[in-house]
């Protein structure tokens, strides 16, 4: 499970992150996962139940879905990325790595794969929220 | 706020003991043959050993090597598949031979996430088959993996020379660990290499000549491990080895 990677990583971030500004526990921990790596938002958060550390037993996990926005460098068309309709081999090889979607996707306007992703590639951590010291 | 994956690379690389990238200022002097074989080699001294594709828009070990249809496994991450016991890990997984263009932070962002996922086993020597130049890959494995050893290669051309030189004055300003420098593709032997090499205090590991017979050989571990190519170069890394 490809979950398991990322939501190790996003514990040890947070025990980082928690460490650094002097956290005696973490409360809200807010993670933003990006549409076109197609994370299973369940596993997710069953995998970081799992690793919590005790720093962050009570923490809250919200986890944000954002869109997958796509930008063609050659024509400039913009538009938003959607897994349905394609193979399930392909999402597979996109979802561990995102950036194979320029093997597969092309500019619905022209045509190209040199696109960018404006938005929404994998997972990220926008917020750890917690209590200092005794407080 | 936090990139989560920059945060498991390191206990990622963990089980692995030495990580070499073959690397060169220049193109197509050899380092994924070098790269392929060397990890044959070490294979073969019964060491355990990774082989890793950092060229993603024109690999190449997957064809040197003949690797076969096996995929890696999802546990946890992705392990990879061995092939003459040599765990595997390359992008052609999920691209098969179709182009795959990629800019500078598609090519970053694909380096992290292959490093942040991978479960490799217990390793002795990881091999990086790298891209040429001194661009993304180059620098992005100098952030992430500070203790990384470079191998560099070049030929006894006197272009892929000064390029090279440009790539040692980059790994020196940033106090990499520099491996030594290999000479691929030797049609007539001299000193000059290896004498340019030593002024530059490094160490020459040896010259490689240009084997005419490597070509019908690649795609056949066996085939490459009996190669003169490949005594060659066994013969010039046995330096950096224990006994
Ligand atoms: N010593 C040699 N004798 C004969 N052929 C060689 C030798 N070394 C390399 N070659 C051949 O030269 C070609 C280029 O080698 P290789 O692909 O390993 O170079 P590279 O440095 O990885 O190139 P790139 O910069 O494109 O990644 C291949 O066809 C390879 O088989
Ligand atoms: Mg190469
Ligand atoms: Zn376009």
């Amino acid at each position: 499970m490809h979950e398991w990677a990322l939501a190790e990583g996003v514990v040890a971030a947070v025990s980082r992150i928690a460490e650094e500004q002097g956290l005696k526990r973490v409360t809200e921990v807010t993670v933003r996962i990006g549409e076109l790596q197609q994370v299973d938002r369940e596993i997710l958060i069953f995998a970081i139940d799992q690793l919590r550390p005790p720093i962050m037993r009570d923490a809250k996990i919200i986890v944000e879905e954002a869109p997958a926005k796509l930008r063609c460098r050659v024509c400039g068309h913009s538009w938003r990325f959607d897994p349905k309709g394609l193979e399930e081999e392909v999402s597979e090889a996109i979802h561990f790595v995102p950036e194979v979607a320029h093997a597969y996707l092309r500019c619905p306007s022209c045509g190209s794969p040199d696109f960018e992703v404006v938005e929404g590639r994998g997972i990220w951590l926008a917020s750890v929220k917690g209590l200092r010291g005794d407080g | 706020m936090a990139d989560p994956r920059l945060e498991v690379i390191d206990r990622r690389l963990s089980t692995i003991d030495h990580i070499i990238a073959v690397c060169s200022g220049k193109g197509g002097v050899g380092k994924s043959v070098v790269a392929s074989t060397l990890s044959l080699l070490l294979a073969r001294r019964g060491l355990e050993v990774g082989l890793l594709d950092l060229d993603f828009t024109c690999p190449a070990t997957h064809l040197i090597l003949g690797v076969g249809d096996a995929t890696p496994e999802e546990e946890r991450g992705i392990v990879p598949p061995s092939f003459h016991g040599v765990e595997y890990m390359s992008l052609i997984y999920y691209t098969g031979e179709r182009p795959t263009p990629l800019r500078g932070e598609d090519v970053t962002n694909a380096i992290i996430e292959i490093l942040s996922v991978t479960r490799w086993g217990r390793l002795s020597h990881l091999v990086v088959d790298m891209p040429p130049g001194l661009g993304d890959a180059t620098l992005d494995l100098m952030r992430l993996i500070p203790r990384m050893e470079f191998l560099i290669v070049t030929t006894p051309s006197r272009i892929a020379f000064q390029t090279v030189r440009r790539l040692i004055e980059l790994l020196r300003e940033a106090d990499r660990v520099i491996l030594g420098v290999l000479e691929n593709m030797v049609l007539e032997p001299s000193g000059r290499i290896r004498g340019e090499v030593e002024a530059m205090g490094l160490k020459y590991l040896g010259s490689i000549p240009f084997d005419p017979k490597l070509e019908e050989a690649l795609g056949d571990a066996e085939a490459l491990l009996q190669t003169d190519f490949a005594a060659s170069l066994n013969a010039a890394v046995s330096s950096l080895l224990p006994d």
